[in-house]
């Protein structure tokens, strides 16, 4: 590995800047985490698969909040509830615009995009799985998307089926429509990979289990920061989002779901909010979306991620997914010309994310020396066993994008790269 | 945070390349494997007893180089080593690369082992430096669960 360390890294351009318009030197300054050193060194961070930065707006419109907004929602006859009430559910409205939902009461705040499918798993699975029916999700799904459906099927005897990818990355749709079949009762899959990067071809696999009465719920925790979501174009029936992966806090994430679907679901969890009235008799649930939104919720939470979508708004889906995707290409190319190095995940669409190995050096030496150098990115899993199983290793390097990364940030980590390669040479 | 050449040292890169007693044994009367589910290293180690002595010890697995060197440098010092000295030198280890005792303090001498004395400016490496050494714990004591640094 010696001889790569002497080979002249050549970019195509060193630090050049994108294509795109996108003034991302503006942007970061957006980003007060940004100025702050890692071990002496300008921070480069990219491990935003993990957990994104949080632009000052975010964080102002979380304080403003605390300081001048809040009360509990939907139930006070004062002023300050009244307040809290309109910012909770004018952050529910923005949310339906930037997804594009049809109305705002398919917007269901909880507190994360795994709480969003266990929800739909313990109330659409519970009552639409039995014993012998299928369950169908991917090969290269996250955690939280196997282990909610593993539980459900574990209970009712049902068959978690698994569609499988081919050596890039990319699911096998031949293979995932042979396993749409007469007892598949739900299929769950992402939008983006948080391992691979891969963006699945949602439309063509949406429309395949919609042809055989399939609902398909979409888990988009890592798609909402990098491309635009339109799910009625989607026709999904489910969607699952995390702010804090979409410049939000966190603690708070969002479920949509289909008004048909929801209004039969029966609730989640029980408490306040959720119901219109209670006696030791019966309790009659409230309507959609605060059947699902038991107790007082992350209200500081929905704020933020008000905050978070203006935010977005403000620079353009599209012009981020552009200047994201000019981004990724580059460091596609420098770190894959590093010798020793390959890439794992190089599916035809991708978005956010560069995992890698080098041949000789695990996962966790290479984080820890990059850490030395200020850039943080994950080694690891990614909680997403099987996907690592499917590539025949424990582990990858990870590096993964945000709209404030830099083609100089990426050069810095070629540098670091090389550093490895040094030290374990 | 120390510098990395602290952490790297020749010897460590040089066993996580070419571990030592890197293998199963066939008449281990222990055996334990060891598993760190944030960075996925896994380690099976076998032992073998000579009344209370350990007569021979191996390992196999995967992990990252602080992981197998360790363990690599572990089954060496350990040989020949009964339960109770096996046990102190691990105390002993532990405090060294968790920064609560120097390596040249009092206690059982590390010989080669003090040049893990580096981790403990690198926190987050301390449970790769002592995964093989929970392990060969549980092998000793005769778990049937994997260990878990988590």
């Amino acid at each position: 590995m010696s001889t790569a360390i002497k080979m002249p890294l050549s970019p195509a351009q060193p630090g050049r800047r994108v294509r795109s318009g996108f003034d991302v030197e503006k942007v970061r300054r957006d980003f007060p985490i940004l100025r702050e050193k890692a071990r002496g060194h300008d921070l480069v961070y990219l491990d935003n698969a993990a957990t994104s930065q949080k632009p000052q707006a975010v964080i102002d419109a979380t304080v403003r909040y605390y300081t001048s907004e809040n009360a509990n929602i939907h139930r006070g006859v004062h002023y300050l509830s009244e307040l809290a009430t309109e910012e909770y559910e004018k952050a529910r409205k923005a949310v339906q615009s930037f997804i594009n939902a049809s109305r705002a009461s398919e917007i269901i705040f909880v507190r994360s995009a795994t709480e969003a499918i266990n929800l739909v798993a313990q109330t659409y699975g519970r009552v639409h799985v039995g014993a012998g029916d299928e369950v169908l999700i991917t090969a290269m799904e996250h955690h939280s998307n196997i282990v909610p459906w593993q539980l459900l099927c574990e209970e009712k005897q049902g068959k978690l089926q698994v569609a499988p990818i081919n050596d890039q990355g990319d699911l096998i749709l031949e293979e995932f429509e042979r396993l749409l079949g007469p007892r598949t009762r739900i299929v769950a899959l992402g939008h983006v990979s948080n391992a691979l990067g891969t963006v699945n071809p949602l439309k063509k696999i949406i429309a395949m289990a919609h042809a055989r009465n399939i609902p398909v719920l979409v888990d988009g925790a890592q798609a909402a920061p990098h491309v635009a979501i339109n799910v009625q174009d989607l026709d999904c029936d489910f969607y699952a989002l995390s702010g804090h992966k979409m410049y939000g806090p966190t603690g708070i994430g969002v479920l949509y779901g289909k008004t048909e679907l929801l209004e039969a679901m029966p609730p989640y969890q029980g408490g306040g909010d959720m119901i219109s009235s209670v006696t030791f008799k019966k309790t009659v649930y409230n309507r959609v979306p605060f059947k699902f939104e038991a107790g007082t919720p992350n209200m500081a939470g929905a704020v933020g991620l008000n905050a978070a979508i203006n935010y977005l708004n403000s620079l353009g889906m599209d012009n981020i997914a552009e200047y994201e995707h000019e981004l990724l290409a580059y460091a596609t190319e420098a770190v894959s010309r590093i010798p020793g190095v390959r890439l794992i995940g190089t599916a035809k669409e991708k978005a956010g994310v560069l995992s890698f190995i080098i041949e000789g050096v695990h996962p966790h030496d290479i984080g820890t020396i990059l850490d030395q150098e200020g850039i943080a990115i994950r080694a690891g899993h990614h909680c997403a066993q099987p996907v690592m199983e499917r590539f025949g290793i424990d582990a990858t390097a990870r590096a993964s994008f945000a709209l404030y990364n830099t083609t100089a940030e990426v050069d810095a980590l070629v540098r670091g790269i090389k550093k490895v390669q040094e030290v374990f040479a | 945070m120390g510098d990395l050449r602290d952490l790297y040292q020749e010897v460590i890169l040089e066993h996580s390349k070419a571990p030592r007693n890197y293998r199963e044994l066939k008449n281990a009367d222990h055996k334990a494997e060891g598993f760190n589910p944030l960075c996925g290293d896994r380690f099976t180690v076998y032992v073998e007893m000579d009344g209370d002595s350990i007569r021979d010890i191996g390992f196999q697995g995967s992990g990252c180089a602080i992981s197998k060197a360790s363990a690599s440098m572990m089954t060496q010092s350990l040989k020949g080593k009964t339960r109770k000295e096996a046990d102190e030198l691990f105390h002993r280890f532990h405090d060294v690369v968790t920064g609560q005792a120097s390596a040249d303090g009092d206690g059982p001498d590390l010989g080669k082992l003090a040049v893990f004395g580096g981790v403990s400016e690198f926190p987050l490496r301390v449970k790769c430096a002592t995964l093989a050494w929970h392990t060969v714990q549980a092998a000793l004591e005769g778990k049937q669960e994997a260990v878990s640094t988590e």
